[in-house]
């Protein structure tokens, strides 16, 4: 009994080897869970029919994580039947490997948006981001009035799309010289509506038209 | 004989830190109440950006965890360093710098987020230049603790001290790993991660955040102030030190159960799931040592409100790390997730556990760290405990119901396999729970401005000692200067 605590007391008597041990222990879950990810084909490699945004979408989607809407939409249609009924087929590693952040999201206070492309019209979205309980009366989503004033910058935009192709996203010469010209005139909530418009439909064909 | 001892204890700093908890604290939950009451009566938001839900939703969370138990953890482990190693706070002009440090990075990233500079994980939403301050700050107050440590005059270590180094050294390792982003601009950066691996990062983040941030650190809390304030020995010393490393080792695993059902691979949910049961045990552990130590001081509960506090904080580490377990289970999570139940999972282990536990190490230590017999009002103290407790229950009981009315009509299927509901049924379903859990966070915020009144008043008390009133002479007695004359000495009278 003795014998075998003389271990333990060594390391309670030492702040060296305390903090060492603890930097240690606390390593081994990351490694073990992150690490082959990177390694993973399904979660670095692109679905079939999945492009990096286009600069409009790009945009658009750059306002929705500046807003914050992933805090009450999700993006991610579970494995479960009641999901994929209400939302459509269910989300795939290989949909998401453009977005930096993934906005999957953890809480729905409104419903999932992963394959909302297409679902309402442009100009339903377009009234609903503005003022939503014009369309939906007893919705508690916050206005967005300012989306429609705002204007998008095409040399910020240009910048943001050349640091994501030094990431890896596959953006050629064109793109990046195109990326003004696709956004003139353009707000903040064309673009919005563009990537709301957007979601799920490149993706999974399979699940086109679904509910 | 020895020298008589000059040295004194460096308190200075963990005063600055507690008064700024206090502030934090109400600052942080009033956004709290504005966010609930936001979600339950809309025109709130008033068209204004930086007043909106989701740009202030971030400023309650960065408020009330890294502002308000930020400022605790570090004041509180100060405090702990000293006392169980019998010796002064090292580098102390470091140690002020984290202060200043600390409270530089909670401004710029409050008055930042609502302006849309966000870098939208959760929990770790402050843009590049502020995680770089972070890291900073972080990284000194791990020069201060750990340099304090190796100078200390008992040869072992106390327990509290192994939580508090393990805080600092996995968060340091949690917000590196996650935070890694290209800036485009000062207000705008993409992180090098992207999708499902993105995804992976920011709930091994985000879950260790809880783990050690709200969990470890205060831990630490937990083991110094309850036997402090129990005046007794912790139950069993040992026991405390088995939990430590279950602790440490298993949490850093469990992350991945923010994602079951999801496009994460099976297996690591199925990874996370398992340590996440496997975690019951450390967590019933430490709840059970510190509860069993208040055994044959239970009185303490009646005549003590520092106590109270740590006794229900105690109670709810216990039940929402059992809940958090259980939730982790695919099939119960497949219910809860995405539901009001994980907020109400979260604000038990947050008001409950977080901040009772905080509380009450609060109340025990200003005294202390202010040299006064005890806190301004006692009954002050009662208030706030009930008022607390009260607007816990009324929380806790609204989101529960708010959770499980989602998580089934959701899932509520007719006859003919046809679902039942729109989603909109359940909002509307839940909206009544939205108004009372909004009445019971206005009951915690009151809560917390009464400790602020009290505090303040504690600390009041404590600078008259050395204030000394300068005496304003009578204008009578005073005779007018007679030149070329020795003036008569004054009349002696006060």
């Amino acid at each position: 009994m003795g014998l075998k605590y003389k271990h333990w007391e060594k390391l309670e008597k030492n702040a060296g080897l305390l903090a060492v041990l603890i930097a240690i222990m606390v390593s081994f879950g990351g490694l073990a869970e992150i690490l082959p990810l990177f390694n993973d084909a399904q979660m670095v490699k692109p679905a079939p029919g999945v492009k990096p945004y286009g600069a409009l979408r790009l945009a658009g989607k750059d306002v929705y994580v500046r807003e914050g809407c992933y805090l009450c939409h999700s993006q991610m249609i579970r494995s479960l039947r009641f999901e994929t009924q209400r939302y459509g087929r269910f989300s795939e590693a290989g949909e998401f490997v453009y977005d930096r952040p993934f906005q999957w999201g953890s809480k729905r206070t409104g419903p999932d948006l992963a394959r909302v492309g297409g679902k309402y019209s442009d100009a339903w979205q377009r009234a609903h981001l503005l003022a939503p309980r014009d369309v939906v009366p007893a919705s508690n989503m916050p206005n967005y009035p300012w989306l429609a004033e705002a204007h998008i910058d095409g040399n910020d935009l240009r910048a943001r799309m050349r640091a994501l192709r030094m990431l890896g996203d596959p953006y050629t010469e064109e793109d990046l010289a195109g990326a003004p010209d696709a956004v003139r005139d353009k707000t903040e909530l064309d673009a919005l509506v563009a990537y709301l418009q957007g979601l799920g439909v490149t993706a999974a064909p399979s699940a086109a038209g679904s509910p | 004989m020895p020298m008589p001892n000059k040295e004194t204890y460096d308190d200075h700093v963990i005063r600055m830190f507690l008064m700024s908890a206090a502030v934090w604290g109400v600052v942080g939950m009033s956004i709290g109440v504005l966010a609930a009451a936001q979600m339950a009566w809309p025109a709130l938001n008033f068209d204004v950006p930086w007043l909106t839900f989701s740009r202030i939703r971030a400023n309650h969370t960065f408020g009330v965890i890294f502002a308000f138990g930020g400022s605790a953890l570090m004041g509180t482990c100060y405090y702990i360093v000293q006392r169980t190693g019998h010796v002064r706070l090292a580098l102390g002009k470091l140690a002020t710098f984290t202060f200043w440090g600390w409270q530089a990075v909670c401004v710029l990233a409050m008055a930042t987020m609502p302006f849309g500079i966000t870098q939208a994980k959760e929990y770790a939403e402050p843009e590049w230049f502020i995680d770089l301050l972070i890291a900073v700050v972080w990284v000194s107050f791990g020069v201060v603790f750990f340099t304090t440590l190796t100078r200390r005059r008992i040869r072992h270590i106390y327990v509290a001290n192994w939580y508090y180094g393990a805080l600092i050294i996995a968060v340091a390792l949690l917000h590196i790993v996650n935070n890694l982003a290209l800036p485009v601009s000062l207000t705008k950066s993409y992180p090098i991660y992207s999708g499902a691996v993105d995804a992976m990062v920011q709930w091994w983040y985000g879950h260790n955040a809880v783990a050690f941030f709200l969990t470890a650190g205060f831990l630490g809390m937990m083991y110094y102030f309850v036997p402090r304030q129990a005046q007794q020995p912790l139950w069993s010393y040992r026991f405390s030190i088995v939990n430590f490393w279950a602790l440490i080792s298993i949490y850093m695993w469990a992350g991945s159960h923010h994602l079951l059902y999801t496009a994460l691979p099976d297996w690591v949910q199925s990874v996370g799931m398992v340590f996440s049961i496997v975690l019951v045990m450390p967590s019933m552990g430490s709840a059970f040592n510190g509860l069993m130590t208040f055994n044959g001081s239970w009185d303490k509960l009646r005549t003590d409100p520092a106590a109270k506090f740590m006794i229900i904080a105690l109670v709810f580490y216990a039940i929402s790390t059992l809940e958090g377990s259980s939730m982790a289970v695919r099939s119960v999570n497949s219910l809860t997730h995405y539901t009001d139940w994980t907020v109400a999972h979260v604000h038990a282990g947050a008001i409950g556990w977080v901040a009772m536990i905080t509380i009450g190490s609060l109340y025990a230590m200003a005294p202390r760290a202010l040299d006064r017999p005890a806190v301004y009002s006692k009954r002050a103290m009662n208030l706030h405990f009930w008022l607390h407790v009260s607007g816990l229950l009324i929380y806790l009981l609204s989101m529960y119901a708010a959770g499980v009315t989602e998580g089934l009509m959701w899932r509520a299927t007719n006859p003919d396999g046809s679902l039942t509901y729109d989603f909109l049924s359940s909002l509307i379903a839940i909206k009544p729970f939205y108004i009372a859990r909004f009445l019971g966070g206005l009951l915690v915020l009151s809560g917390m401005v009464v400790m602020a009144w009290n505090l303040w008043h504690t600390a009041a008390d404590a600078r008259i000692g050395t204030i000394k009133p300068i005496l304003i002479p009578a204008p009578e007695m005073i005779p007018e200067p007679v030149h070329d004359q020795t003036p008569e000495p004054l009349p002696a009278k006060a």
